[in-house]
This record gives C-alpha cells, sequence and structure tokens, in this order.
C-alpha cells in the first residue's frame, strides 16, 4: 500500500503508523456524557467500503494525516493533513 | 538422450554434478532435469502420499514431481524443482522422500494401502483409544509426511533485499513481454523487464518456428540486444514477480547465485520491493495433463515439456515417444521429436475430427486408458473404437490445453472467468489496478497473437502514463490458430492423477462429491487438492471439472479457488533478508557505552537500548554482591548512571504550557521557569500512559522526558494532541532523546561530584530540590536537573551527546575520588523500589491513577486527555487492586514478581486471587526483601498479612501489606 | 453414519462407494426457533451445542458463502488456555476441556495435538510478566512451566541463541497447548449439528433482521424471509455490518492477519513457539508445512490479504529467532479478518433487541474458543442466562470500565491488541 503525505509525496505503507478512524478529531467535550465518550473511545462504524482514518507518518516528518481509503479494495483516494481537517471541522 | 544439432546449451562447457550420489555430466546451460534426461534416467523423486515414483511432468517452475535437495549442511535447500536449478560443476543433488533408496522406497506399501487411504481418511479414524491419536498416529503420520528436510543448521547464507521502480514492469520476457519492452523502451519509458528463467524468450525457446524470418531464440536475442543498449530499460532473469499487491508494489524472487558454485560475493537470493506505474502480465500459460489410469509414471510429461527439452535443451526425454492429447498443438511434439529422428509410435488425439499431419501411428476418437512400467514408463494402453492395444513407450507426452498464468491478477481478490473457446480460466479486466494481461497469459495462444498483443497493451499503457509510442509492427510469425475440444478425464478403472504431489485422484475427488464436500473450496480442502508445492498450477482445472461432473454443475458455476500469493515459493531467508542475528532490529547505544564496556559491565536489552546490568568489582562473584555494594555506595557516597535512554522531547511555543496541562494529569502552566515537576499522562481511556518529569527552560519552552519503553509512543501522542485535536495552538515539538546525554548522579555526595565538573558551583539555596537549569560543564553548555529517581539528593547532568563519552568517564573518575562510582540497572531497581517508584512493571497498561495512590494527581481545575474516561464507575473504588508494598515475614524470606496474593489460609486458586507482585528486589539498606504489588482495596489494608504465591517458582511466603515507600518516606535526603 | 477405523476399512474394500454425505443440503423452512447468523467455526458450534445440550431441533444456521469459510478455515490452528486476566482464564480453560473430547465427542477426528505452546522471554521484566501469565494458569487450574535458558535449549536447540537481536531467557511451557486441523473442526460441528435436525444453509446471505416492537422476529436473506424466535449473530469479520442490520454500532474495528504457510518438511518444529519480541509465532503441521504468522497488518480492512511490510517482518522474526528457517520456501500466504475489541477480549451477550443475541469481538484469538464459544454462546440463547464461564464478555464493559480485560495492556485502540 502507497499513500501520500502531503508533505513528502507518494510512500511506502511501511513509514506510517495507523491509528484508526478520523473520528479521532472529533474528541467530545468533557461533560458530553458517557454515551458520547463510549462512541468515540470505543464503538465504530467499521464501515466495508470507503473510510476516513487517521496515519501518523512516523517514519518520515511526522505529520498525521486523514486518509481517505477503502477498506476492501485498499484503493487509497485521497490524504490531507489532520490539523487541515480538524480545523475545517471546527 | 542428447540429440545433436538441438538446444541453446553451450556445448563446449561439459558440466560435471552429481544426483543421489552418482556423477552425470551435462552441458552449460542445463538444468538438473534436461541434464538427467540427457543421461536417460526418468525416475527423479516419490510422491507425498503413496509414495509413487516419479519422473518431470514439466520444463519450469510449475514442477509438481521432480523435487530435489540440493547442497549440505547449513547449506541444504529441501523441495528445488530440478526443471528450475541449473547445472554448475560440483553440484551436488539428491532425491527426496524415499527411504532407504528412490529405486526402493518402503513407504511404497502406501500404494497397496490405497483404498483405505481415500481422501478424509484421518477425519474418520485414529480416534480410539484417545490417547493414540499423539501417541501412536500422529507420529507416525508427522515422519511420513512433508517432503525435503531441513538441516536443521543456522542458514547463515547471503541473501538481499532491494527496491525497484519503473514506469512499466512487464512481467514474462516472451513474445508478448518482449513485444511490450520494445515499445515501451523505444518510447522512453523507464522499463523493467522480469523473466522467471536464466534466458530471455519464453516459449519461443521450446518451440521450432521462425520470427521475422529467424528462429525464436535468435529473434528474441536481437530483441534483447536491441533493449541491452537503452538505458531506460533494465532486464532481470531469474526472477520470478511472486506477489500483486497494493498501489502498484510486487514483490520478486531473484535467484542471484543459485546457478553459482561460489556465488563469489553475490546474494544467492535477493528479494525485490518493485513500485510500478503500470504493469503488463506476459506470464504465458502452463500446459495441463489429462487424467487416466496410471498417468503418473516416469516419462508421462507434458506435451510442451517433451519438445522443450528437445528445442532447448537438445535432450528426448525418450526413445519411442507417444503423444496423447485433446488439441493441435500438442502434434508439434510429435512433428519436432520425428523431426529430430526420435520414434513416434503413436499420436493419440481424443478428438475424432482432429486433423494431424505426420508419417506416425495415429488414432483420432481415442484415449490412453492405462499404462505399464513400475519405475518408468514401458507401455501405454491405447483405447480407440472399442479396441484396446498396449503399444510400448517410454516417453508419453500428454496435453489436456493450456491455462493462462493470471495467478497474480488474482491476488488482490479479483476471480478469473471461464473462457468455453480455449476451455480455461482468463482474467478479469482491471482485476489489479495498473495491471494489464498480454499474450498467452491473457488466453492469446498463437506467437504471432502474443506478439501483437504485447505491442498493443504496452502502447495502452503508455498512452495512459503519457508517453508517445510510436506504432510496432507485428514481425512475421506464426498464427496457426489453437483447436481444443475438451478432456480432463479419461473414463475408467484404476486411478487417474489430477495432483500429482498430493496424490489426489480422480476418485478422491468423486468421493468428496458423494459426501457433500461439494464446494470446491470443501473439496480443496478435503482432497488437498493443489496444496502441494506448484500450488495445484498445472491439475487444478481438471480438478474442478471433475468435481463440475460429478456434481452436475459446468465449471463456471462450480467456480475456483483462489490464487493466493507468491505465485511459486519464496525462501525465507530471501523475504527475512538482513534480519540474521542483530539485523533483526537496531541497536541503540548509549554514549557510555564503550567506558561501560571497559568496565566489564554485562549489557541488558532495555528497549532496543543496551543498558549496564551492574558494574562488577574485583572479588565480586554473583550479580548480587555487585548490586548491593551500587546500592550501599548511592545510599552512602555518590553514584553515576546513565540515563540518555529516557525519552527527551523539547517542546516550544506559546502555548507549550496549555500541550502540558492538556497531556499531563497536573498543572504545569502554573510552573516556574527553571523549576522541574513530575507528571502522570494518561491514555484517553483513562489508563495511566506514562510519567516522568518535565522541566521548564523558559516561559515558551519545556524539556519532557519519557520512560524509556514509552518515548515514541509519547512523542507521537503529543504530536496527536496538537495536530489532530488543537491545531491553532502555537506549539512544536521534537526528539532530543539522542541528542542528549544524560547522567544521573546520585548520593549524599552528588553535589559534591556536580560541582567538580560544573563552570559555576551550585548550593542549596540556588538549585534546590526540582530545580533545573543552564550550566556550564567543562565548558561544554549543558542542562542540569535536581530530580531523584533514586530516593537521594540527586541531579540529571546532561550535555550534548558528543561529550557524552568524556563526562562519564570524567563523572565515574571523580565519583571514585569521593567513594562512589556508576551503578547499574539492578541497583537503579531496587533503589526505586525502596521508594515506591513506578516503573512500566506497575503501570503496565491496565492501572489508573487512583489504582497507583495518584488520584489527587488529576486536577479538578481542567480538562486532560483520559480524565473523562477516568471517572468511569469501573476504574476506581475499593474492588480494583492498588499499589502497595510488601515485605516478607514468615519462615521464607523472599519474594518474586508475577506471583500472585491471597488471603492467608485461602487456596491459591484464581477465585480467591486477592492481587499480584510486580517488583521486587534484596534491600541491603533494609536487609530484607522488598516488593511492589497490586492488592485488592490495598491502601486500607497496610499491616495486613497475606499469603504470596508463585507457584512456578515454588514460593509459598507470608507477606505484610505495607506502603509502598519503604525508605526515607519524608523524603528528607532528597532535598539535603 | 458412524465413523471407525472398521468403516474407512470395510469402505476401502467396496471401493468407498458407500460414504454418506457429511450434512444435508437443505432449503430454508420459513420460520425457526433459533437462527444462528454465520456458518463458521463459532456458529456451527453453537448450533451443535444447542442442539446437543439443550435439545432445541429446529435450529437453522445460514452461511452466506461455505460452511467454515471464515476465519476456521484460514487460520494457524493454535489452541491454547495460557490467558492470565479473571473472565478470560475461566472460559478458555474450559474451552480447552472441551477440545480435549472433541474427536470422540463429535466422531469426527480434529487431530488435537497437545505438542506445548511455548511463548519465549528476553527480559527479566517479560519473564516476570510470563511468570505472573503462568501462575495465573495454574490458580485456575490448567498448566504451565517455567523454562530457563538451558532447559529451553533442550527442547528447542534450533533457535538462535548466541546471536539473536533478542537474547532468549527462557520460555513458559503451556503442555496442553496444541494445534487442531482446523477444517476439520468446522466440518465436525457441522455434521453433528446437521445429524441433530439442524439446517446448515449455504449460499444464504443476510441481508436484513426484523425487528418489531423492540423484539427480533426474524431475518431477511438471498434465499426469501426467515421468521424466527431468536437469532444469534456470530459472523467474525463481518460483525459490524450484521449488527448495523439491527442498529447496533459495535466496540469493533476489522482488521487483516495474514498467515503463512510452507512448502511440506520433513519434522522440524515440534511445539508451538511463540516469539513476543518478533510478533512471531509458528508450527509445523502433520502434512509438513510450517505454519506460521505475525501481528496484524494494523490498518481496518475487509481484504482477506494483505501488504509486503508485514510479511517481510515475519520473515525478519523467523530469521533472527530460528535461522535454519531460511531455506524452507513460503507456499501460501493468506489473511482472515478479525474483529478487533476495544480491550482484545470477545463479546458474548444480549443485545438491546429482545431475542437478538450476538458472539463476537474474538481479535486473531477465535479459533481456540470455537467450543467454548459455541457452549457458551448456546448456554445464553437457549437459557438466556450467560454461560458460567463467559460471564466476564460483557458488550456493556467499556461503558462502564467494569471488568475490561486487556491481556495487552494496550488500551482502547483496537488495532493493538
Amino acid at each position: 500500500m502507497r499513500i501520500t503525505c502531503p508533505h513528502c509525496g507518494e510512500r511506502d505503507l511501511r513509514e506510517f503508523t495507523y491509528r484508526g478512524v478520523a473520528l479521532a478529531l472529533d474528541r467530545p467535550a468533557p461533560d458530553a456524557g458517557a454515551a458520547a465518550w463510549d462512541d468515540y473511545v470505543h464503538l465504530r462504524d467499521n464501515p466495508a467500503g470507503m473510510t476516513r482514518d487517521l496515519w501518523y507518518h512516523s517514519g518520515g516528518c511526522g505529520a498525521w494525516l486523514v486518509v481517505t481509503r477503502d477498506t476492501i479494495s485498499h484503493d487509497v483516494i485521497s490524504s490531507e493533513l489532520a490539523s487541515t481537517a480538524r480545523r475545517a471541522t471546527k | 538422450m542428447r540429440v545433436d544439432g538441438k538446444g541453446l546449451i553451450d556445448r563446449d562447457i561439459p558440466v560435471e554434478f552429481s544426483f543421489d550420489g552418482q556423477k552425470y555430466a551435462g552441458f552449460q546451460g542445463d538444468t538438473v532435469a534436461s541434464a538427467l534426461l540427457a543421461n536417460g534416467v526418468r525416475l527423479m523423486g516419490r510422491s507425498f502420499k503413496y509414495h509413487r515414483p516419479r519422473g518431470v511432468l514439466s520444463a519450469g517452475s510449475e514442477e509438481p514431481n521432480a523435487l530435489i535437495t540440493v547442497g549440505r549442511g547449513a547449506a541444504q535447500t529441501p523441495n528445488v524443482r530440478a526443471t528450475v536449478q541449473e547445472i554448475y560443476g560440483g553440484l551436488s543433488v539428491r532425491s527426496q522422500n524415499s527411504w532407504p533408496s528412490l529405486q526402493r522406497d518402503v513407504l511404497a506399501v502406501n500404494d497397496l494401502m490405497s483404498p483405505f487411504f481415500s481422501a478424509g481418511f484421518y477425519y474418520k479414524t485414529f480416534m480410539w483409544p484417545r490417547s493414540f491419536w499423539e501417541k501412536l498416529y500422529e507420529p507416525v503420520i508427522r515422519r511420513a509426511a512433508g517432503l525435503g528436510a531441513l538441516s536443521g543448521e543456522h542458514d547463515t547464507a547471503s541473501y538481499d533485499k532491494a527496491y525497484g521502480f519503473c514506469d512499466l514492469l512487464i512481467i514474462g520476457a516472451g513474445p508478448a513481454g518482449l513485444m511490450a519492452a520494445l515499445s515501451a523502451g523505444r518510447a522512453g519509458a523507464d522499463v523493467l523487464l522480469v523473466d522467471e528463467n536464466a534466458l530471455p524468450g519464453g516459449r519461443l525457446l521450446g518451440e521450432d518456428e521462425t520470427v521475422a524470418g529467424v528462429s525464436g531464440p535468435v529473434w528474441a536475442a536481437q530483441v534483447v540486444a536491441e533493449l541491452g543498449e537503452m538505458p531506460n530499460v533494465r532486464i532481470m532473469t531469474r526472477t520470478t514477480v511472486t506477489g500483486a499487491y497494493d498501489q502498484g508494489t510486487y514483490g520478486a524472487l531473484e535467484r542471484s547465485g543459485l546457478h553459482m558454485a561460489d556465488g563469489a560475493g553475490v546474494p544467492v537470493e535477493t528479494f525485490w520491493r518493485i513500485v510500478a506505474k503500470r504493469a503488463l502480465l506476459c506470464a504465458g500459460a502452463l500446459e495441463r495433463p489429462i487424467a487416466f489410469a496410471n498417468n503418473d509414471r516416469p516419462g508421462i510429461m507434458t506435451a510442451g515439456a517433451v519438445r522443450t527439452y528437445l528445442n532447448r535443451w537438445g535432450v528426448a526425454p525418450g526413445r519411442n515417444v507417444s503423444v496423447f492429447c485433446n488439441n493441435d498443438d500438442a502434434h508439434r511434439t510429435a512433428r519436432d521429436m520425428q523431426a529430430a529422428g526420435v520414434n513416434i509410435c503413436a499420436l493419440i488425439d481424443s478428438r475424432a475430427d482432429a486433423n494431424v499431419q505426420g508419417d506416425f501411428p495415429t488414432f483420432t476418437g481415442a484415449s490412453v486408458t492405462d499404462t505399464k512400467g513400475r519405475l518408468g514408463l514401458s507401455d501405454i494402453c491405447v483405447s480407440s473404437q472399442g479396441k484396446t492395444q498396449w503399444i510400448k513407450a517410454d516417453c508419453l507426452a500428454i496435453s489436456g490445453g493450456w491455462n493462462p498464468s493470471l495467478h497474480l491478477t488474482c491476488h488482490t481478490g479479483a476471480r478469473p472467468i471461464w473462457n468455453d473457446t480455449i476451455a480455461a480460466f482468463v482474467p478479469v479486466p482491471g482485476a489489479v489496478p495498473g495491471l494489464d494481461v498480454a499474450g498467452a497469459a491473457a488466453g492469446v495462444f498463437s506467437t504471432k497473437g502474443a506478439l501483437k498483443s504485447g505491442a498493443y497493451r504496452a502502447k495502452l499503457m503508455l498512452d495512459d502514463l503519457g508517453i508517445k509510442a510510436k506504432p510496432n509492427p507485428t514481425p512475421k510469425s506464426d498464427d496457426t490458430p489453437y483447436g481444443l475440444t475438451p478432456l480432463w478425464a479419461v473414463p475408467g478403472k484404476g486411478r487417474a492423477w489430477l495432483d500429482f504431489q498430493n496424490d489426489v485422484t480422480v476418485k478422491d475427488v468423486e468421493l468428496a462429491a458423494r459426501e457433500n464436500y461439494a464446494s470446491v473450496e470443501h473439496m480443496k480442502r478435503y482432497t488437498t487438492q493443489g496444496m502441494a508445492t506448484d500450488q495445484g498450477k498445472s491439475s487444478n482445472v481438471g480438478a474442478l471439472a471433475v468435481l463440475a461432473d460429478a456434481t452436475g454443475r459446468s465449471i463456471s458455476q462450480t467456480g475456483t479457488t483462489t490464487f493466493r500469493p507468491p505465485y511459486s515459493p519464496v525462501s525465507i531467508g530471501a523475504m527475512g533478508a538482513g534480519a540474521l542475528g542483530k539485523g533483526f532490529a537496531p541497536e541503540r547505544f548509549t554514549t557510555s557505552h564503550m567506558a561501560t564496556l571497559e568496565d566489564g559491565a554485562p549489557m541488558i536489552e532495555a528497549g532496543l537500548w543496551y543498558r549496564p546490568s551492574f558494574f562488577p568489582k574485583q572479588g565480586e562473584k554473583t550479580w548480587r554482591q555487585s548490586c548491593d555494594r551500587e546500592i550501599n555506595m548511592v545510599r552512602s557516597a555518590v553514584g553515576v548512571c546513565d540515563v540518555s535512554t529516557l525519552g527527551k522531547i523539547d517542546i516550544q511555543g506559546k502555548d507549550a504550557a496549555k500541550l502540558l496541562d492538556f497531556v499531563y494529569t497536573n498543572m504545569f502552566s502554573s510552573l516556574k521557569i527553571g523549576r522541574v515537576r513530575y507528571g502522570l499522562m494518561l491514555r484517553e481511556d483513562g489508563f495511566v500512559m506514562d510519567d516522568g518529569t518535565c522541566a521548564r527552560l523558559g516561559d515558551t519552552h519545556f524539556v519532557m522526558t519519557t520512560t524509556t519503553a514509552a518515548a515514541g509512543e509519547v512523542m507521537k501522542h503529543l504530536e496527536f494532541a496538537t495536530q489532530c485535536l488543537h491545531p491553532d495552538w502555537d506549539v512544536q515539538m521534537n526528539s532530543a532523546t539522542e541528542h542528549w546525554a544524560q547522567f544521573a548522579v546520585a548520593g549524599p555526595k552528588a553535589r559534591d561530584l556536580v560541582n567538580a565538573v560544573l563552570d559555576t558551583p551550585i548550593d542549596n539555596e540556588t538549585f534546590p530540590f526540582m530545580a533545573c537549569g543552564l550550566v556550564g560543564v567543562s565548558g561544554v553548555a549543558g542542562r542540569l536537573f535536581r530530580i531523584s529517581f533514586s530516593g537521594e539528593h540527586a541531579y540529571e547532568i546532561a550535555v550534548p551527546a558528543r561529550y557524552g563519552d568524556s563526562l562519564f568517564r570524567l563523572l565515574c573518575a571523580q565519583a571514585g575520588a569521593l567513594g562512589g562510582g556508576p551503578y547499574g540497572m539492578e541497583a537503579l531497581n531496587v533503589l526505586r523500589i525502596e521508594k515506591g517508584f513506578i516503573t512500566h512493571a506497575e503501570i503496565d497498561g491496565r492501572v489508573t491513577a487512583f489504582d497507583i495512590g495518584m488520584g489527587r494527581m488529576v486536577s479538578a481545575k481542567k480538562d486532560c486527555i483520559g480524565k473523562t474516561m477516568a471517572a468511569r464507575p469501573g476504574l476506581v473504588g475499593d474492588g480494583r487492586e492498588q499499589l502497595v508494598g510488601l515485605r516478607p515475614v514468615g519462615t521464607v524470606k523472599q519474594l518474586s514478581a508475577g506471583a500472585f496474593l491471597f488471603e492467608k489460609g485461602a487456596s491459591a486458586s484464581r477465585e480467591n486471587a486477592q492481587g499480584h507482585t510486580t517488583s521486587v528486589g534484596f534491600s541491603p539498606t533494609l536487609g530484607h526483601f522488598i516488593g511492589l504489588g497490586f492488592l485488592k482495596n490495598g491502601r486500607a489494608r497496610h499491616g495486613e498479612r497475606i499469603r504470596m504465591v508463585d507457584h512456578l517458582r515454588d514460593l509459598d511466603v507470608i507477606c505484610e501489606v505495607g506502603d509502598p515507600v519503604v525508605y526515607d518516606p519524608t523524603g528528607g535526603r532528597t532535598r539535603g | 453414519m458412524r465413523y471407525s477405523a472398521l468403516k474407512v476399512f470395510t469402505q476401502g474394500l467396496t471401493g468407498n462407494k458407500g460414504w454418506r454425505p457429511v450434512w444435508r443440503n437443505p432449503d430454508p423452512k420459513p420460520e425457526y426457533d433459533i437462527v444462528i447468523i454465520g456458518g463458521g467455526g463459532h456458529g456451527l458450534s453453537t448450533a451443535y451445542y444447542l442442539a446437543k445440550k439443550h435439545g432445541l431441533k429446529n435450529i437453522a444456521v445460514l452461511e452466506k458463502g461455505y460452511i467454515g469459510g471464515g476465519n476456521v478455515g484460514r487460520n494457524t490452528t493454535i489452541v491454547r488456555a495460557n490467558y492470565f486476566l479473571p473472565g478470560n482464564s475461566e472460559f478458555y480453560s474450559h474451552s480447552m476441556k472441551l477440545w480435549e473430547g472433541l474427536s470422540q465427542d463429535l466422531n469426527f477426528n480434529v487431530m488435537l495435538s497437545q505438542r506445548g505452546v511455548i511463548s519465549l522471554f528476553h527480559s527479566d521484566g517479560q519473564r516476570d510478566a510470563f511468570v505472573r501469565r503462568g501462575n495465573a494458569m495454574i490458580n485456575q487450574g490448567d498448566d504451565a512451566v517455567l523454562l530457563d535458558r538451558d532447559g529451553l535449549q533442550k527442547m528447542l536447540p534450533y533457535l538462535d541463541y548466541d546471536n539473536g537481536r533478542f537474547p532468549i531467557y527462557g520460555g513458559l511451557l503451556h503442555p496442553r497447548g496444541a494445534t487442531a486441523r482446523h477444517d476439520g473442526v468446522a466440518w465436525g460441528y457441522a455434521r453433528g449439528a446437521d445429524q441433530r435436525g439442524v439446517d446448515l444453509i449455504q449460499n444464504c446471505e443476510v441481508t436484513g433482521i426484523d425487528i418489531v416492537g423492540g423484539k427480533v422476529t426474524g431475518v431477511q436473506t438471498t434465499r426469501g424471509a426467515i421468521r424466527a424466535k431468536k437469532v444469534g449473530i456470530v459472523v467474525a469479520g463481518r460483525s459490524g455490518q450484521v449488527a448495523e442490520m439491527a442498529g447496533m454500532r459495535l466496540p469493533i474495528e476489522s482488521h487483516v492477519l495474514q498467515a503463512f504457510v510452507s512448502e511440506g518438511l520433513k519434522p522440524a518444529i515440534d511445539h508451538v513457539i511463540s516469539f513476543g519480541m518478533g510478533h512471531f509465532y509458528i508450527s509445523q503441521s502433520d502434512k509438513g508445512g510450517l505454519v506460521f504468522g505475525g501481528d496484524l497488518d494494523f490498518y481496518a480492512s475487509y481484504a482477506q490479504r494483505g501488504n509486503l511490510p508485514r510479511k517481510e517482518q515475519v520473515m525478519e522474526a523467523a530469521m533472527t529467532l530460528m535461522p535454519m528457517i531460511g531455506k524452507a520456501k513460503v507456499l501460501r500466504s493468506w489473511g482472515g479478518i478479525m474483529d478487533m475489541t476495544p480491550d482484545g477480549s470477545p463479546i458474548i451477550d444480549k443485545t438491546g433487541t429482545d431475542g437478538l443475541f450476538i458472539d463476537c469481538g474474538w481479535c486473531y484469538g477465535g479459533f481456540k474458543a470455537v467450543p467454548g464459544s459455541g457452549d457458551a454462546f448456546a448456554h445464553l440463547i437457549a437459557t438466556g442466562q450467560p454461560h458460567e464461564t463467559a460471564r466476564g464478555f460483557r458488550l456493556d464493559r467499556f461503558r462502564t470500565g467494569q471488568g475490561i480485560m486487556d491481556e495487552e495492556g494496550t488500551g482502547s485502540q483496537h488495532n493493538l491488541h
């Protein structure tokens, strides 16, 4: 698998560390309640198909990326900096 | 039998090799198989289950029968295809899976037992009495099973790995691949042309036909010569593309040195990771046999293989050759052999309407129904129009048609589709993104068709890449149509083999169907069809056809099993190249490593780092003596310890304090410049992630330390917290672990030692406990932190790594003058247990701040990562196991880590477990063992006596529960 | 038809013509008392124990592909009871006991081979962690032996004790640890269930779960609607999709785990060996293939295949640990879909819907759990009460934090267990 880092260009899978679904960007408020926190920390849509997930360019520039990807075909559609994606959701 | 005037071998270079101890002569360019056939050797192996005598079936890597072991000792390599291994002077190979000899194999008795060894028989028996399966049956089966043997010695051969990048990867250098390479090469594309064989040319080397007016091999050589002149084209021979992976990544195995006696510095094999913008599969096709009774004898091989041995290696695999086929292509074998002067005793074509040209006995609408010959074919039985006759033949060339080599197109999950015209599976378009298929691999079987297809498909890919290519006219070449009428299995009694190596017969597949193992996957798994070393390359389609017939379905309804990587087996040594010994993971050395080794300290691994266990002094016989001395030294004078392995993260920016408040449970924004604070870090699920100290060097500048183990994880965590959760904060961080050498100086004389190396001395007022600052260390700009992991008055002194070695030596020398010296991990561990300080032995990922008694460190004034989840009902409360100190108070005076805690008198069972021990050590300061552990509601149980049981170490100890801190609980020594 | 040595003999004499189908091919009935979604190892064993232990007859197992085609047919066949956290310990201990009589119970040889599982350790800290594990195993009534370096060297002389990257300090031996013939387990349970009247319906994909007034009433399938009083979901890697049909969001992320088999070789490795520092484990099958694997590929995936970096890492671990393996050749590699939970431990529980039950989250340890999980899930479905050995496998433990069983200690990141 190859992923394009916005800083470094297209790189091999082995340079990246996977975190999980990009839901991790949307941290609930401390008082959001047990259900919201359970949703955030544990529960997953776990789609068979398109997903947006978080990768860390650990063997490269250290950027966190949001990668749009297909979990069945392993097609990689796009990637962007997590900081950009996070700012866009705020 | 060698045939004069044929073949691409170099007859000027004779080569001697041995097989089963017998010496044979061949020529440069021979494989073991071609050379043995040239010497009249047909018997080369034994089958897996029935130990049937076997000879070569094929002339390539798909070979199921002729597997041999090459070399001896550590170089012993089992299961090598005799059809692939090239001979060289001194090569020693031997047969396998037979005892005492290939000719007389005791386990051939299995063949007589075959009625009872039908498919899956072992699921139905060997169950009584119960213990007999493991004691008797299984050991017998295990010994009988397997093919070749590993030597059991370390394989220290040189393997290598490499990366390759290209615009266009062309897999296979037959007619299609060569044309594709020519088109792409001339267009200036960056081309990688890869072929499994020693010589490029593919089927052209095995046929007697002309391309562009010259013989096939000559044309191929001309093309290769032209390609060789192009700087943008690289040709790799002896290289098999083994797998197709995501985003144009391919694995390939190069047999770099396996064809040479002495690699002379060349690795035996190289595993390639190739990244290609586009790839073209031109892997050709594999011929399939026909199933009929006793179709597995040495001397029976595919028709294409027979003429390949003739045309490529100048070998006639027999003196009396017969051909049995269902297609026109196989007729070439009879023609080529006859032209070379070999007797063709019969051509049997199953098609009644077959048009056979040639001056030899011909049977149409006929079939071979049986064969004779114990260790090699002697006779074939031909049934024609109701009559049968036995015909003398020492070689039978069989062809049931050809299967496109589409394996790679299935590696990412696509299934091929059935094509009735050629009665074979063909690849689905777009099966692997970026991969196209040309030539016979796509079902285009004529030479002309393959040439044209290669050029055409290459042009499409170049267009796609925006590379302009001129049209490449197809050279004049053979375009005979491929006529075939499917014939999978000849009806009749007797066993007819499908999977030769695994001894799967038509009857086995029919039995699977009868027992309703009717799905193709069930059949495969029940009969082991296609699970041998050749992965059913020549047998799967035939078996499917038999299953389809037995279950009344068409082949396309029956479906096929998946081809999975690798295309052909890859040695673990090649794919694991570089990892032998220490190569598996990087080794990290501290700057004091050399000085420490000079001191004779044994090193132990700490993650990827090496740290000293202890520093033995003359007269000390055990590690405990050294450890006890070092502890006493720290408690009474001063000790020096390299702590550089702890993670150091430099954090800067206007919002640096905000970040620390967010990742630590306690407050850091209130930390004064020039001060250090201990911090506890949680994961978002509320459990403890790591702990350490963080120093404020300036208003916007902090240096965080992490544990050695969690340094990388914490760095990632901080980057996550900023980039993903708070991208608008102005804060940057960098790992500075390797940049600074840092040494702990601990003991009552710590300040004396520190002052001995500082440019400007410090005192308790200017540099109290938990102070930090920039200092000059013998003229070098360094940092000083007054922190303690030993409970003593202590400092950590840091200098840029390049000064680490000399500072360590200086500190040790100065410490010696003060009655101190270096100390190792063993002492460090006991010192911290005495003080109740935790490490990852305690914070093992399952404990909370509450559990370790640091619940109050979770600030109520702010949010932090993990705070909300740490408040879940299950993460707090008396039911949880809490950190306690332990000491033995009964007759047994020892403690151990990993033991369980029980109430006195309770039996040591899971239901009664109250907790466990995590860290123990002998405290020379206190004169007894001390330990840390977790005990249910432990903080309320100080003073209670409990039972510690370590079943594995046979320890049963009465302990008293107490506070984790057993040395200087008020901390006076640290501040002093 | 009962299997026996005599039967193999008499059938052999008569051309093996008399063997009967191992299971029927029934068409789905309009209604069942219990529908089990998923014809993998856990689904088949659930159906078997529902019929055998609870005397229930009117049961269907719905399988979208072929029986035993999921993870039960694509694993590395290891059976062990070497867990150390309460909740897991008693369950795997129970499962192991079921394994030990399984061939006889099923009248189908699953070829359980108790050759011993050895977990290596490479530092004092790791040794102490394994000692804790071994002590927990003995507390539970299972077996564990601590091997020092010399003891280990006698059993596994071929490891690289001198030059390996991580020095070998010793190992924890679990003598009853075993391998088994994976397909045989699926087929044995399928045959046993079929013989007890369970309808095994292949090529029948569930497309919807019918719920009326908070109670399950049946399922929609590619072979029509089927009414059911109770429905059990036990679909491993596809748990998320099937649960979604019932409006549930699970604490599960699906990941791919690769496994490898070498060409057949004469016996070279007599145990199951686990090399934690290299995330590598290996055993040798009765056929002679070395069966081995490593860690997850680490990214969420439903493709039953992996990528090169993990493959290479696995081979590299093999080479540093046991360099003799260099000349063995990898024959085939494949991937299975693992339903990873936030603590690495499974779920067997009721759902918010009446009559709907779920058994999932086996991460990459589902094979050894096949008998225990089937027994526990059958008990839950039949009685409405959790089985005594599976009380810890609650769905709500993540929300409450009560009874989290995190053997790896890696926390709520699904792929790190």
